[in-house]
């Protein structure tokens, strides 16, 4: 089956969020496949973020609908889609702060392999979801620092901590927002390469906001442009550098 | 048919006390999200100097003492709120459960300190004639002094609007409800606002004491508790920072009690007040002013 | 380290037990000697406070939830028990039964409507439900709760080993273990996969809706469970004091749980025991302040703040609150980062 043929796993149809009587996402309706990369490019306050929480249901959307794996999940809640297997990371790392690095992780393993709701055994009995958590921490680069409280742990350290809870619910859509924001350059790559591990090792299809044009052109299989909270095109990184139209929206609307 | 009227009216009086507490709470809720369990005291302490004052400098006017007793309540009021936020809130801008927890302390002292000063008797309040007379409305004897509170919180509440909407810290204070952060990116000194709401919610809350105290007849330390209890459920039911929606509410709020309180069963009005908030929360959670959860 | 620490709570733990047959007089911190019944009462009544502030401290410490109507949830036990045993006669174990029923439906009734709120209007309606709550007592419906007189437990309905002032021994360690258990239930609760949900909600609700845990939920289980430990407190407080009284209904009830709670600390269980229980004995202690003959020399500038036991604690709080965040557990994980 080639690309284009396989079933979107993630689609919006007309997707909207008025508040009052603005506009801050407008019609949008976007197909994901499965097991794609897709990167979410756009001028800030072109709605992305706004996007991402309508998708994950932070924010009930005000008109159009949200399929997730074949469901209507429009009126979901945040917990319903991320069991069905969406997840998702924040523009600021989205941490436990008071608790330790690991503890962070095995939360996030145990809420996909399920027994959260135990209260009579000790969390730490359960040796499946923590042994799920350390794997994870391995892969970020984290293994060494699972005793540190996760609020006090480095700016590029809490986002490694970010795609670690991701990692340990197995998501089969991951909805990333800007993930390498803030981090020095030098950090990047190991980033970007726990990214792709999730991509590839994971199965995930990836939804991704990013700034960095150079990160994208490599890892995108397609790119959405947004645009003033519609959703301007959706191509292949070569022919969306090309498009005349985000050429004018990104040129002819300075920041 | 007089019976209506009378418990309408009384109702009315009863909300106008609400509003009175509840504006400044909303305000200072909406502006600052703190919510700040020692504007009770702001009107007990209002209350009390009210009735020091008037004691104190007995004149031989009836009206002119009952006058210096409401400039005492408002000032009073006024002073202890804006110390409180001063000396104690602005300290804890960084800890909004340390804020709360801090006008739970200052709510404890005030009221122990009263208790301890007056005793917890209730203590007469001397009114001029004009006051405790009665005026017929519609067949019903309605005492002037009630008449007198709803008038009071009609004026304050067309003052607030007044504020909020004519001047520049008015302005700036609906801006900090509606998005605080955008009003302090944008250079503005939210701190003076900050103050400021303070002290309009601590005056009117003084005023409020002062005021009860014609309402009642009497004054007790225990009243500001159960005035602050209900002025929470007003705020909430009127949708949290919202000025409009407090007044509106506390008229409810206040009516509904008496009706209720009056042909059901005494305490059946409060009761009720407390299941229409739970049912205001379930159909409509941001309150009457509200669209959205806040 | 935990060794030593488990010796410590042993050592403490028998020498509480073996209290009642210690004859010795501490001057200073009590009156009497330390079997005395007066002496006794008095520190159960603390174990029923430490019982009470750990029950809130679940809730505050470990989800977040800043209840101002958790005085509801003690004084729904406290009268249950009561009006099950002396107004319906039911006999101990079936007075026992309902109030175990009551203390689960209650809370998750009104749990329930509370929770589709967040943070201070979350706050503000619990305040509100508990004021109702007070208020039915107050207007003593059906002649149930005895209004503003409280409601005596009739000495028959109980049996002769908890009644009378020579038994107090008897009372006393039914309230330390009723401590005991539910630290250790609390303990258990809070180290559990459940319990460091909790403790996620409280750092992170949206990231752990997002993660696939419904945070409802879990701050419901949480709510019923710290209400029905603050039930069970409610009733040996009735046992100790022969009956339930109006006081414990009201706003002033849950705000003084705030200041035990902050007093020992927030988030650490054992520090809102403690807090719980020095509160407790203070007020005890500051109303014996207030009375005492030296205060009357004091001008009343002086004499009044001091004669005032609320004032005190509250300056306390208040103290603690700007200046000491993490209260007594604070000061001492501070000074020992390494205890547990």
């Amino acid at each position: 089956m080639s690309e284009a043929e396989r079933p979107p796993v993630l689609r919006t149809a007309g997707l909207g969020l008025r508040i009052g009587a603005v506009p801050i996402v407008d019609d949008v309706s976007l197909a994901v496949r499965e097991g794609e990369f897709l990167v979410v490019i756009g001028p800030n306050g072109a709605g992305k973020t706004t996007l991402f929480n309508l998708l994950s249901g932070l924010t009930p959307a005000t008109s159009g609908s949200v399929t997730f794996a074949g469901r209507d999940v429009t009126r979901a809640a945040p917990y319903q889609r991320a069991r069905l297997g969406l997840g998702r990371t924040f523009q600021t790392s989205s941490i436990f702060a008071g608790l330790s690095t690991r503890e962070n992780a095995r939360i996030a393993a145990q809420a996909h392999l399920g027994g959260s709701a135990d209260v009579l055994r000790s969390a730490s009995a359960a040796r499946v979801p923590l042994e799920r958590a350390e794997a994870a921490l391995e892969t970020v680069g984290l293994a060494h620092r699972a005793e540190v409280p996760a609020g006090a742990l480095s700016h590029g350290e809490k986002r490694k901590l970010d795609l670690a809870l991701v990692l340990c619910t197995e998501p089969r859509v991951v909805l990333l927002d800007e993930p390498t924001a803030g981090m020095a350059v030098e950090d990047i790559p190991e980033l970007v390469a726990v990214i792709q591990r999730i991509h590839r090792d994971g199965h995930a299809t990836v939804l991704m906001v990013e700034h960095r044009m150079d990160l994208v052109m490599g890892l995108a299989d397609r790119m959405a442009v947004m645009h003033h909270g519609t959703l301007l095109a959706v191509d292949t990184p070569d022919r969306i550098v090309a498009n005349e139209t985000v050429q004018s929206a990104y040129l002819g609307d300075p920041l | 048919m007089s019976d209506v009227v009378l418990l309408l009216i009384t109702g009315l009086g009863l909300g106008a006390l609400y509003f009175l507490v509840a504006a400044g709470l909303s305000l200072i809720w909406g502006l600052m999200r703190v919510l700040n369990f020692a504007h009770g005291a702001f009107f007990t302490v209002g209350a009390y100097a009210g009735w020091t004052a008037s004691t104190a400098l007995p004149s031989a006017s009836p009206w002119l003492s009952w006058s210096i007793s409401l400039v005492a309540g408002i000032a009073a009021g006024g002073v202890f709120a804006t110390l409180t936020e001063v000396v104690l809130i602005r300290p804890l801008y960084a800890r909004p459960v340390g804020q709360v927890l801090v006008t739970v302390g200052v709510s404890l002292c005030a009221l122990a300190l009263v208790e301890g000063t007056y005793g917890n008797d209730p203590k007469q309040i001397l009114l001029p004639d004009a006051l405790t007379g009665t005026t017929t409305i519609l067949g019903a004897a309605i005492t002037n002094a009630r008449l007198l509170v709803i008038f009071a919180a009609a004026l304050v509440l067309v003052l607030l609007l007044l504020f909020l909407s004519r001047t520049r810290y008015g302005l700036i204070v609906r801006a900090g409800v509606e998005n605080r952060a955008m009003v302090e990116a944008l250079g503005i000194d939210v701190q003076r606002a900050f103050t400021l709401v303070f002290a309009i919610g601590g005056m009117a809350a003084g005023l409020g004491g002062v005021l009860a105290g014609a309402y009642y007849g009497t004054i007790d330390p225990s009243r500001g508790t159960s005035m602050l209890i209900f002025a929470f459920i007003v705020t909430v039911i009127g949708g949290l920072g919202s000025i409009g929606g407090s007044a509106v509410a506390a008229v409810l709020v206040g009516v509904l009690q008496q009706f209720l309180n009056f042909y059901a069963a005494a305490g059946v009005g409060d009761f009720a007040v407390v299941a229409l908030l739970a049912v205001v929360l379930l159909v409509r959670p941001g309150g009457i002013a509200g669209s959205a959860p806040t | 380290m935990r060794g030593r620490t488990l010796l410590i709570a042993a050592a403490v733990l028998a020498l509480l037990v073996a209290l009642p047959w210690i004859g010795v007089p501490i001057p200073g911190l009590f009156e009497r000697s330390l079997d005395a019944p007066g002496t006794l009462n008095v520190l159960a009544l603390c174990f029923v406070f430490g019982t009470l502030a750990l029950s809130y401290d679940l809730l505050f410490g470990y989800v977040g939830l800043l209840s101002f109507g958790h005085a509801l949830y003690f004084a729904n036990g406290a009268y249950v028990f009561a009006i099950a045993l002396t107004r319906w006669h039911v006999g101990l174990p079936a007075a026992l039964a309902l109030t175990a029923l009551a203390a689960f439906l209650l809370p998750l009734a009104l749990g329930a409507i509370c929770l589709r709120m967040r943070d201070i209007p979350f706050a503000m309606v619990t305040l509100a439900f508990a004021e109702a709550g007070s208020i039915l007592v107050m207007q003593n419906p059906l002649g149930l709760t005895g209004g503003e007189e409280g409601l005596a437990l009739s000495a028959d309905a109980l049996p002769a080993a908890l009644v009378g002032v020579p038994n107090t021994h008897n009372l006393y360690w039914i309230a330390l273990a009723l401590l005991i258990v539910a630290y250790a239930v609390a303990r258990r609760a809070v180290d559990s996969p459940a319990g460091h949900v909790w403790q996620a909600i409280r750092e992170n609700e949206r990231r752990v809706a997002v993660l696939g845990l419904n945070p409802y939920g879990f701050k419901l289980g949480a709510f019923v469970l710290s209400a029905m430990i603050a039930a069970a407190a409610g009733v040996v407080y009735v046992l100790l004091q022969g009956g339930a009284n109006p006081q414990i209904t009201t706003s002033g009830f849950t705000l003084a749980l705030l200041v035990m709670v902050v007093l020992g600390g927030v988030g650490t269980l054992w520090g809102a025991v403690l807090g719980g229980i020095v509160y407790e004995y203070l007020d005890f202690r500051l109303v014996a302040l207030a009375n005492a003959p030296v205060l009357q020399a004091f001008p009343a500038v002086v004499r009044i703040p001091l004669s005032e036991p609320l004032f005190l604690l509250g300056l306390l709080f208040i103290v603690l609150v700007l200046f000491v965040p993490g209260g007594f557990g604070g000061l001492v994980r501070r000074r020992a980062p390494a205890a547990p």
